[in-house]
């Protein structure tokens, strides 16, 4: 059981972490979320005794650090896998830090066995990978058997198959009674390993509720509905009978109608009433990544901009046309362009195709706070621009309320055929 | 309990990085060879040497020559131990496994201070030897009065030299930063301060002006150095403990 209570650290006048207050409890894994330079790091190093509190106390099992008997013994801690002396071998390198809690030698084999480093123990971990000093720094946490186990984002670095064993042996230490508190900035991992969630941002917390709890509470159900394209009357009538009936209705940038507020047979029965034939009609519910980057929004202290390449673009050659991203190649923040016309989409498949992609668990369909003032979050969109520019307002007629991704931002949708990747992610957690 | 557990670790430590054998063996190597090479080359132009040089010519020290050079590499082991646990950030874990942060210290000190004096010890005695071995019919006996003082303090002061910067290293907290001050200072402005008039009695007071006192057996002529080879050494000592306690007072005090 890790405490702390009205947990505060400046240092000089930025404040890192500010009157935190939580409770990781024994027997679940607790994920520890925030953007990066949250604070996250700086509350574990607390927890460590290693950094002192400006204000308020941080406890293990009622105990500070620095004054828990036989600490190592108590808590195992992954802090910062490349803190490691690259030319000391990897066993020496646990061996010593065995003998600094009086734990026996053969202990160091075992745990290099549990993480997979036996045929490389005796190498100097200057050579090893991220994801092997990963798996160095995981051995050290297990070192002394402890009930209590920190670990400062352990899947940065592993390939998939570490990442699948780093889960299963967070669950399996907690399904043991063991505390584990785990941070991280990959609120997709959390979802699946963690059962309990700490947010904080900017220093501050922003939720502590378990994973189930926070999806509901910060994300809305919606539906999406679509009308016949070719029949924009139908749209304008739907909307209005759905907001009659008590329903929130969003237009989509790709003519979709997105409808909160009611359900999904209210939504049938309507249109039925209305007279309207409906092309698509799906369930929708925000992942958990849509809750997490909602609720940090503003709390995000690194958000990178669109690269405008101011002097490095080269005219192109007369008729040539501009390069078109691939969808799916992962360009930082790939975004589709808006339709350029009536009737022309670029990608998707609206036509005689109504299902839209599914909007799996990660594969969000919107991401909020992507695109702030309407500006293209995206390189290649913003090159595209000139190409389009005469059919660009021309799209605005299509929507009845124009630019759509102007509005608020929290829901502002990028047309959900397009894989999203996200551009306030942070850029090591792709 | 907790003292013994670090003291086996940072045997550990210690003894499974390169560095440990690279740094000490050049201080065997380097004090030895510079002092050979400069007994041999006095030994060959004594004859031209001034009377008053002569008179006052120390064999035991003139053995010792090397140390001016081969105190560096100690100073590089010195700071390497304690400055690799911040460079590397291994000092998180270490401190997460000891919260006594004086332990872990002084533990990690004890542990290459004695390594340093066994080193210091034999480089100092075999380079007594070779260099009276090199300077033939003007050689010292170990035997003579003052120089098995001055040989076991030779030893004394290499392991000094070396706690020093461990002090040093433990405040600074970064090995490049270290070595920056401490390499160019013994090196070069601890002579200079020693030998330009203005600064010279503030110079004797530096730590390796002051402990190198105790290699000395014969006492230059007009000598007027207001300590004796003890006192010097006495001075060193405080210079350390000063490094040291500064040291642990940063340790504990800063955030790891």
């Amino acid at each position: 059981m890790i405490e702390a209570v009205g947990l505060t650290k400046r240092y000089g006048d930025k404040t890192a972490v500010y009157n935190l207050s939580f409770q990781v409890r024994p027997g679940a894994v607790t994920g520890f979320l925030g953007p990066n330079g949250s604070g996250k790091s700086t509350t574990m190093r607390m927890i460590l005794g290693l950094d002192n509190p400006t204000a308020g106390h941080v406890t293990i099992g009622g105990h500070p650090y620095r004054k828990l008997p036989n600490a190592a013994r108590q808590v195992g801690a992954l802090l910062d896998a490349k803190a490691v002396h690259g030319g000391r071998a990897a066993r020496n390198h646990l061996l010593s830090l065995a003998q600094l809690s009086g734990i026996p030698a053969r202990r160091v084999d075992e745990v290099l066995g549990v993480v997979g480093l036996q045929d490389v123990a005796r190498r100097r971990s200057k050579g090893f990978s991220l994801g092997m000093g990963q798996r160095l720094g995981i051995a050290a946490a297990l070192l002394g058997d402890p009930q209590v186990l920190l670990f400062d984002e352990p899947v940065n670095g592993l390939d998939p198959e570490g990442i699948h064993w780093v889960r299963n042996l967070m669950k399996a230490l907690a399904a043991e009674g063991r505390t584990v508190f785990v941070s991280s900035h990959l609120m997709s991992e959390m979802a699946l390993t963690a059962d309990h969630l700490i947010v904080i941002g900017r220093g501050q917390l922003l939720a502590d509720m378990s994973v189930t709890e926070f999806i509901s509470a910060n994300s809305a159900d919606f539906a999406r509905v679509r009308t016949p394209d070719s029949e924009p009357q139908l749209r304008e009538k739907l909307t209005s009978a759905l907001t009659e009936a008590g329903g929130h209705v969003l237009p989509e940038q790709d003519g979709a109608l997105r409808v909160t507020g009611l359900p999904l047979p209210r939504i049938s029965d309507i249109a039925h009433g209305a007279d309207v034939r409906l092309w698509e009609l799906s369930p929708h519910q925000a992942s958990l990544e849509e809750a997490y980057m909602r609720m940090t929004q503003g709390a995000v202290d690194y958000r990178s901009t669109a690269d405008q390449k101011a002097g490095l673009q080269q005219p192109l050659p007369p008729g040539a046309q501009p390069p078109m991203p691939v969808p799916g190649q992962g360009q930082p923040g790939w975004y589709a362009p808006p339709p350029p016309q009536q009737g022309g989409q670029p990608f998707a498949a609206p036509q005689g195709a109504p299902g839209q992609a599914p909007a799996g668990p990660y594969g969000a369909p919107a991401a909020p706070g992507t695109v702030p003032g309407g500006q293209p979050a995206n390189p290649y969109a913003a090159q595209q621009a000139p190409q389009h520019l005469p059919q660009a307002p021309a799209a605005a007629p299509q929507t009845p309320q124009p630019p759509a991704a102007a509005a608020p931002p929290a829901t502002a949708p990028a047309p959900a055929s397009a894989p999203v990747t996200d551009p306030t992610k942070p850029e090591d957690a792709r | 309990m907790a003292a013994t557990q670090v003291l086996r670790s940072e045997w550990t430590k210690i003894r499974s990085v390169a560095s440990t054998v690279w740094t000490l063996g050049l201080a065997v190597v380097v004090t030895i060879a510079l002092g050979m090479l400069i007994s041999a080359l006095t030994k060959s132009q004594f004859s031209d040497m001034s009377r008053r040089d002569q008179l006052s010519f120390d064999p035991t020290f003139i053995s010792f020559a090397g140390t001016s050079l081969g105190q560096l590499a100690m100073i590089v082991f010195g700071v390497l131990v304690v400055g690799n646990e911040y460079s590397s950030g291994m000092i998180r874990t270490s401190l997460a496994a000891v919260p006594r942060r004086g332990t872990f210290l002084f533990g990690k000190v004890a542990v290459a201070t004695a390594l340093a004096l066994v080193v210091g010890m034999v480089t100092s005695f075999a380079t007594f030897f070779l260099g009276q071995a090199m300077l033939g019919d003007l050689r010292a006996s170990i035997g003579d009065p003052g120089v098995l003082r001055a040989v076991f303090g030779g030893g004394l002061y290499m392991t000094l030299i070396a706690m020093f910067s461990m002090g040093v290293a433990a405040m600074l907290r970064s090995p490049m930063l270290s070595l920056g001050i401490l390499m160019p200072f013994f090196f070069l402005i601890s002579n200079i301060l020693g030998n330009v008039p203005a600064t010279r009695k503030v110079g004797r007071f530096l730590p390796d002006q002051a402990g190198s006192r105790i290699m000395q057996v014969v006492t230059p002529v007009d000598d007027n150095v207001p300590y004796g080879p003890w006192g010097g050494l006495g001075i060193m000592a405080l210079w350390v403990i000063a490094a040291l306690v500064g040291g642990y007072a940063v340790l504990r005090h800063r955030d790891a």
